[in-house]
């Protein structure tokens, strides 16, 4: 294929790239967005096939058609409430493949170019691979619940992280320096210390900062395109590498924001866990939770008027979206309005619960986002918390000790009643105990979040029909 | 300076232009005023009133010499024969302020023209929030909402609110109001206060926040979004909405016990919203008000004026709904009027400015010379007033350029800032620069670089302004289909592919080729997956 036509190919692709982010931004135009994602990689991937440099088809053949069965077979069977770890393991792929491209290329080099700046952007190829690759398997793993969720904290973890940055640096100097492909060994050593780094990142991350890492890691997958193009020559690698660096970094930008915490502690952990000693005492919570039966529930719903549904990364567990969506069906059918109150960081994914109660074909312009709705939350006559903790927890506003202190949470307690429902008295991903359930205006419904929301609906139904 | 108000001579009209309440306001200003006598005493305003408060009572004539003439009503013949007709009584040079309706009225503004007089009409005093005070159509259509409301319950056979008494429980009745303009949102509010569950209905958007805050229910059509969903009220208004609209009455009919229609459009016939039909699938018992009724009426079977029963059901067609409250209609129409000679300079300042708007559009005629219609306000958008509840504004119709103005403000995001234009093209400007004097006289590598590099920096720029304005909603579709395009790493895995089979280089490169399809393959599928659950 001639050059001309290449570039020609190449820019059209990154430009529905674009027009595929862009089309993203709303619900009515998402879907376009993501057939013209589609139709840019296949004029990428069919240009690259018809280049001179491809000569061997049967491995393309081969990883092409494997790789299309596995993604399709994995993308359709996922549960939606496994949508966060999917994610993050797709994210992986991304991270293994910079990786190998990286090591390839320095193998197959033919030394037609300067050595050193190609050598350079291998190293950093595969130093960005590496982390992306293992960090992506530790939220994987995490996501999962295979990994404890806290964070894990080593005594001088800021020292590791240097040292081993340092320590990649050094291996560098040989690397480049040696000839032909025998700074092989030098160049799996950064990929293994890069590994080490990028395991050490994610482990450092605990609780509630899941959604900001998975888009981290988002970003981090970008930028390793990005550094595999400027190594290949390749324009469309690094224009397409940096619209996702960018939009995932954006999306951590945004999370951050909305969990006023700076990204910087993000990205290097420590944060998820009882803050360092000498803050203080935490505040003690005096009080006893108060339980209530399924039907003085069923009765607070009846008489409600306004009633806003907070769901959490519970709700998801339980999959009990589609008995809430049920519940919201019927009493809107008596008009009573029922909404539902997302917190930018529910869930494990930016947008987590968004999905799931898209997916209970629950409408979306009933489900309002924070700042939309903490307002009214004065007005409501029944909050209904699902398996949602942290970000309902009063002590972010009130107890500067808090580690979740000055994140912005959803003021359930100023509803007239709150019910929350909760699989038992455990703290919340975060580790940190909540004193909205000993609140006099609280009620706790305990029990597995999907059989009580089913029986609840149950209820419902023979008071209704009655 | 003198004002006349004279007795209304159109048969069953109640009111009076102006009550004695805004007597005390024109003396404040500076006027005098005459009123004719018993002009105000179907209002319950007898001249004893009048005069208590220091306006003087006079006859016919007097009253239509004065200088200024504040009445309801458009001057009319006062016989069969037309011999004696209101506006012959005017004294030339002299203001008269009125309803008008000139576009319907023109032989009467003819009439008046030779007379040569000024003219300013009520009813056409321009909907912008500074006019509001003295918008005598909302006024009307304020009180008219309430008293549909009355109406309706003097005809409904039941309660209005739900009881429980020691002899059983009663329900309360369901109100469904069409159309949530200045007469809806009262209506709205007066079937609240009585106890009512009450529904409303609109086309607009906006009127949804107004219902709410009333403690009604807003209802709304779910129709499938197609297109780009921008097109607003005009699009909407499609026959397949059309269609959702009536599916909607339909079900609403069975349910509700009352139903008051408030829909108008401006100077064309009321649109058919309530068919005969839905009527019919109504319970007896029930009553519609049908406020639309002198346009002819939002119900098919609706007959103008009257009060007729059809399929057991009580169908409301006054048209005079204002006059039957005629104490508060006479005195928010004459404080509407006062509004305006105080916006006109009061007594000692009285002058035509026809560089106001307000003025201007009010004017028919300035010394007999026509100036009808008023040439188009400026900017009618931004003239809008803020919504809030209660807030009587724009009649219910509203129009469609107006309405996709709305949501292209709400749409348009402040994060956008040239800035990041800037500096892109402060880039640019360097590369070009870079190009034009570096080339041949620098290492190749390092101009292949510097040139990776520019279009790196510039992608990162295009990637930050696209994803900015991401809804919340879909940030997990967007962070699938971001690492289905990342899987593009496969292109690095397919140029590796180029010696032969079994070198470890191209066995890598299909490594890495297979792992970034299951990323494409499975990212673009799942994020469909995703999107297609999305649904209003």
């Amino acid at each position: 294929m001639e050059h001309l036509l290449l570039s020609v190919a190449y820019i059209t692709s990154a430009i529905l790239f674009i027009l595929s982010l862009r089309g993203l931004s709303s619900q009515v135009s998402a879907r376009q967005g993501n057939l013209y994602g589609v139709a840019g990689m296949i004029i990428a991937l069919v240009a690259t096939t018809l280049t001179d440099a491809v000569q061997v088809y049967s491995i393309l053949a081969l990883g092409i058609g494997g790789g299309s069965v596995l993604g399709i077979v994995l993308a359709r069977r996922v549960a939606m409430t496994a949508m966060p770890e999917l994610v993050a393991l797709l994210h992986s792929f991304v991270g293994a493949a910079a990786v190998l491209v990286g090591i390839a290329s320095y193998l197959g080099d033919q030394g037609d170019h300067s050595r050193t700046i190609l050598l350079v952007e291998i190293g950093i190829d595969v130093f960005i691979g590496s982390i992306t690759f293992t960090g992506s398997i530790v939220a994987y793993l995490k996501l999962k619940g295979s990994l404890s969720g806290r964070a894990l904290l080593l005594p001088a973890r800021h020292v590791l992280n240097l040292t081993l940055v340092f320590t990649c640096v050094a291996f560098m100097v040989p690397f480049v320096k040696a000839d032909g492909t025998s700074g092989l060994w030098a160049l799996l050593g950064v990929t293994a210390l890069a590994s080490v780094l990028g395991v050490h990142l994610v482990a450092a991350i605990g609780g509630g900062d899941m959604p900001v890492v998975v888009s981290m890691l988002n970003s981090y997958s970008g930028w390793t395109a990005s550094a595999a193009g400027f190594m290949l020559s390749n324009d469309l690698l690094i224009i397409t590498g940096a619209l996702v660096g960018s939009s995932g970094a954006i999306l951590s930008a945004i999370m951050c924001k909305a969990m006023n915490r700076s990204i910087w502690s993000v990205i290097f952990g420590g944060f998820g866990n009882t803050p360092p000693a000498g803050s203080g005492a935490a505040t003690v919570i005096e009080g006893s939770m108060q339980e209530i039966s399924l039907d003085a529930t069923v009765d607070a719903l009846l008489a409600a008027r306004e009633v806003v549904v907070v769901p959490g990364y519970g709700m998801a567990v339980a999959r009990a979206q589609h008995a809430v969506h049920e519940m919201t069906r019927l009493l809107g059918a008596r008009k009573t309005r029922v909404r539902f109150a997302i917190h930018p960081v529910a869930g494990r994914l930016p947008g987590h619960m968004n999905v799931l109660l898209a997916e209970a074909n629950v409408p979306y312009d009933l489900v309002l986002e924070m700042d939309e709705i903490n307002e009214d939350l004065s007005k409501t006559d029944v909050v209904l918390v699902l398996g949602a903790n942290d970000i309902v927890n009063p002590s972010a506003e009130t107890d500067p000790s808090s580690p979740i202190a000055g994140m912005p949470v959803l003021r359930v307690w100023n509803a007239a009643l709150t019910v929350v429902s909760k699989r038992g008295k455990s703290a919340g991903y975060a580790g940190v105990d909540n004193p909205l359930f000993y609140m006099d205006k609280t009620r706790m419904l305990f029990g597995d979040a999907r059989e009580r929301m089913e029986a609840l609906v149950a209820a419902l139904r023979s008071r209704i029909t009655e | 300076m003198r004002i006349g108000v004279p007795r209304e001579s159109l048969s069953g009209e109640t009111r009076v232009a102006v009550a004695p309440d805004t007597v005390k306001t024109l003396l404040k200003q500076g006027f005098s005023v005459v009123i004719e006598a018993g002009a105000g005493v179907l209002a319950s305003f007898p001249d004893a009133h009048y005069e208590a408060i220091g306006a003087t009572v006079g006859t016919r004539d007097e009253v239509w010499a004065s200088p200024i003439v504040v009445k309801l009503h458009a001057p009319r013949a006062l016989d069969d024969v037309g011999e004696t007709h209101e506006a012959d009584l005017l004294q030339t040079g002299s203001t008269l302020i009125s309803f008008l309706y000139p576009a319907q009225n023109a032989p009467l503004v003819e009439r008046l023209a030779k007379r040569g007089v000024t003219v300013l009409a009520m009813d056409q005093v321009p909907r912008i929030s500074r006019a509001q005070k003295l918008d005598a159509l909302s006024s009307m259509a304020n009180i008219a909402g309430y008293r549909a409301v009355l109406e309706a319950a003097s005809h409904y056979g039941s309660f209005f609110t739900g009881q429980v008494t020691a002899a059983g429980r009663t329900h309360p009745a369901k109100v469904l109001i069409i159309g949530a303009g200045v007469a809806g949102l009262a209506a709205v509010g007066a079937a609240r206060g009585l106890g009512a569950i009450v529904r409303a209905f609109d086309t607009r958007s906006a009127a949804r926040e107004q219902v709410q805050s009333l403690g009604a229910e807003f209802l709304e059509i779910t129709i499938q979004e197609s297109g780009d969903g921008q097109g607003g009220y005009a699009k909407e208004m499609s026959s397949e909405f059309i269609a959702a609209e009536m599916a909607l009455f339909r079900t609403q009919a069975r349910e509700v016990d009352v139903v008051i229609t408030t829909a108008l459009i401006p100077g064309r016939p009321a649109p058919k919203l309530w068919l005969a039909d839905m009527v019919a699938l109504m319970k007896p018992g029930s009553v519609i008000v049908d406020l639309a009724a002198r346009q002819g009426g939002n119900c098919e079977l609706t007959v103008p004026g009257e009060v007729v029963v059809r399929h057991g059901v009580t169908i409301i067609g006054h048209h005079d709904l204002a006059t039957r409250l005629p104490g508060t209609a006479s005195q928010l129409y004459g404080n509407n009027v006062a509004h305006l000679l105080d916006d006109m300079g009061k007594a000692a300042g009285f002058h035509i400015d026809e560089s106001d708007v307000v003025v201007r559009g009010a004017l028919v005629l300035n010394q007999g010379e026509l100036r009808y219609p008023p040439p188009p306000l400026p900017s009618p958008v931004a003239a809008k007033p803020t919504p809030a509840p209660r807030k009587v504004e724009p009649p219910v119709e509203k129009s469609a350029q107006e309405h996709r103005h709305e949501i292209a403000a709400r749409k348009e995001t402040p994060r956008r800032s040239f800035i990041y234009e800037a500096i892109a093209m402060i880039l640019l400007a360097i590369w070009v620069y870079m190009k034009v004097t570096m080339d041949g006289s620098i290492n190749p590598a390092t101009r292949d670089f510097l040139n990776h590099a520019t279009v790196f920096v510039l992608a990162c720029f295009v990637g930050w302004q696209v994803v900015w304005n991401v809804a919340p909603a879909l940030h997990t579709p967007l962070m699938s289909v971001t690492n289905a395009i990342s899987g593009i790493i496969i292109v690095g895995g397919m140029l590796q592919a180029k010696g032969a089979l079994f070198e470890p280089a191209t066995l890598l490169g299909g490594l890495a080729v297979l792992l970034a399809t299951i990323n494409i393959a499975g990212g673009f599928v799942v994020t469909e997956r995703m999107l297609r659950m999305f649904r209003r």
